[in-house]
């Protein structure tokens, strides 16, 4: 018995340890190699872990992505030339998702930024985050410091009962709405905790000193809503969310039209333009990108993973990016880019899992619904 | 009927030219939740170390390979309605093929129960 479609990656020789290793092992954690890391892939099991994180509060380590300060004159124009979104209209404890493009428009990492008070709070994903530093040091002006916080921990809180988790550590917590962050006291250690997360659901992400992040850990795990959970969950969630991974979904071949972000555009940049592959970008959001991501119901019970191609009858009229077994809707989905002509909702499909046709079906992402806790919204 | 045992841990109960296959408790457990088994249909020819089934995890698929050569009787119709009885029962109602032996002395190399307690230990 072997594995044909791990999702552990390794982008080291040795991959290194983060600040809660012992604590992981401690828990039962299965721990595997991940973007040059050892983490934990699960505790009790991927479906449990899971279906927990949907109906109470899920604890995921993520200190393997990269949290970056942007600092210095000039630094909202200086970074608007390397990403769409409309960074110099971000207000004070405000967070945008963004896009790090290429010259020629290509997807180079997705990102998060913030304003704070000592300038932007950016988030990268682990895997790729020192080509990014080094991407960001060649292109941004001498005068932007770029300071990599490589002695801070980053935990996400995610479920819809996070909020009440939380709050009892982390007063005033619940102020925050989605997409908002600021500086909240855990006792007299001030961390920068944002209300967002990858999952779908509402929940935090919050930035704490390696030294006491085990502490921190534990004490969010005495609340009876928490669990931890590990990447395998933390993967098929983003999937039900229709949340594209870095690396899978999204790549250097491929433009945020095509990746379905144009949201990413921000309604100043579409008119003036000015960022790595504009002209490319702002052409395929007037006229449609040739390709499209889009999601993909699957029939029956056999997982169609990344890496399967899709067929209209003889046809191959794409991929599939991402794929697996989804707990919440109990049957498999999956993630992939069809050309324009099938992107279609209701179009069927066939994916060819093992020299097998399967039938699949265009899906409107994502698979299950988000439940963000958004300002103005009903609550 | 004897049980042996492969170092790509599937077992093989063996009770005279007929066997029974499917993977171990080990197995199971380092796999996860096991959401689909692809098993092989009556008929086929299977060689000793060749693909032979597919099972697939949450997150993963993995081959199984077949632990002799011979042809396959029948796969596990019960896997199709209910993946998750490889994780209940793994060794006993989750076997995955039975299968008609072509040279029972391919057993020779592999190991008993004791053996692969050991082997597993060892990992």
């Amino acid at each position: 018995m072997s594995d044909t479609n791990e999702i552990e990656e390794s982008t080291m020789d040795a991959p290194l340890a983060l600040p809660l290793d012992a604590w992981h092992r401690a828990r039962g954690a299965r721990m595997v190699a991940f973007a040059g890391y050892v983490m934990p892939i699960q505790y009790d099991g991927i479906m449990a872990e899971h279906l927990w994180t949907r109906e109470s509060a899920g604890l995921f380590d993520v200190s393997h992505m990269g949290q970056l300060i942007l600092s210095g004159d000039g630094v909202d124009a200086a970074i608007e030339t390397l990403v769409p979104g409309d960074i110099a209209g971000l207000a004070e404890g405000k967070q945008r998702y963004s896009l790090l493009l290429a010259e020629d428009g290509g997807i180079l990492d997705d990102l998060m930024v913030t304003r704070a008070p000592m300038g932007l709070y950016v988030v990268v994903n682990g895997a790729v985050k020192w080509d990014d530093i080094a991407h960001l040091r060649e292109h941004l002006p001498d005068e932007i410091t770029i300071s990599h916080l490589e002695g801070r921990a980053l935990l996400a809180l995610q479920g819809p009962k996070a909020v009440d988790a939380l709050k009892r550590i982390v007063p005033r917590v619940d102020t925050l709405f989605f997409m908002e962050a600021g500086s909240f006291f855990w006792g007299l250690e001030p961390l920068w905790i944002s209300r967002s997360g990858y999952t779908g659901e509402d929940g935090f992400e919050i930035s704490i000193p390696a030294e006491r992040v085990a502490e921190f850990a534990d004490l969010l795990c005495a609340q009876p809503e928490v669990k931890p959970i590990g990447l395998g969950a933390r993967d098929s969630l983003r999937l039900e969310a229709g949340l594209p991974l870095y690396g899978h979904d999204l790549d250097p071949a491929t433009d945020p039209i095509e990746g379905d972000l144009s949201f990413a555009i921000s309604n100043r940049r579409r008119t003036e333009g000015g960022f790595p592959g504009s002209d490319r970008i702002l052409k395929a959001l007037a006229n449609g990108a040739a390709r499209k991501r889009v999601g993909l119901s699957v029939e029956g019970k056999m997982p169609v993973r990344e890496g399967a191609l899709l067929y209209a009858g003889a046809d191959v009229v794409g991929e599939v990016t991402s794929g697996g077994f989804a707990p919440t809707v109990n049957a498999p989905i999956a993630m992939g880019f069809v050309a324009a002509a099938h992107s279609m909702p209701g179009t069927a499909l066939e994916a060819e899992v093992r020299g097998k046709r399967v039938p699949v079906t265009i899906t409107t992402l994502p698979f299950v619904p988000h439940h963000y806790h958004r300002k103005g919204a009903a609550q | 009927m004897t049980r042996y045992f492969t170092d790509e841990h599937e077992w093989i109960d063996v009770d005279g030219s007929s066997a029974t296959v499917g993977i171990t408790d080990y197995a199971q457990s380092q796999l996860g939740d096991i959401v689909f088994v692809d098993t092989p249909d009556g008929g086929k020819k299977l060689s000793k170390g060749g693909d032979a089934a597919v099972v697939e995890s949450v997150k993963a698929a993995s081959d199984v390979y077949a632990p002799v050569s011979g042809t396959v009787i029948e796969g596990n119709p019960a896997l199709a309605e209910d993946p998750a009885l490889v994780n209940s029962d793994p060794e006993g109602e989750g076997w995955f093929f039975k299968i008609t032996l072509e040279d029972p002395s391919e057993l020779d190399g592999l190991m008993d129960a004791a053996a692969y307690q050991a082997f597993v230990a060892s990992l």
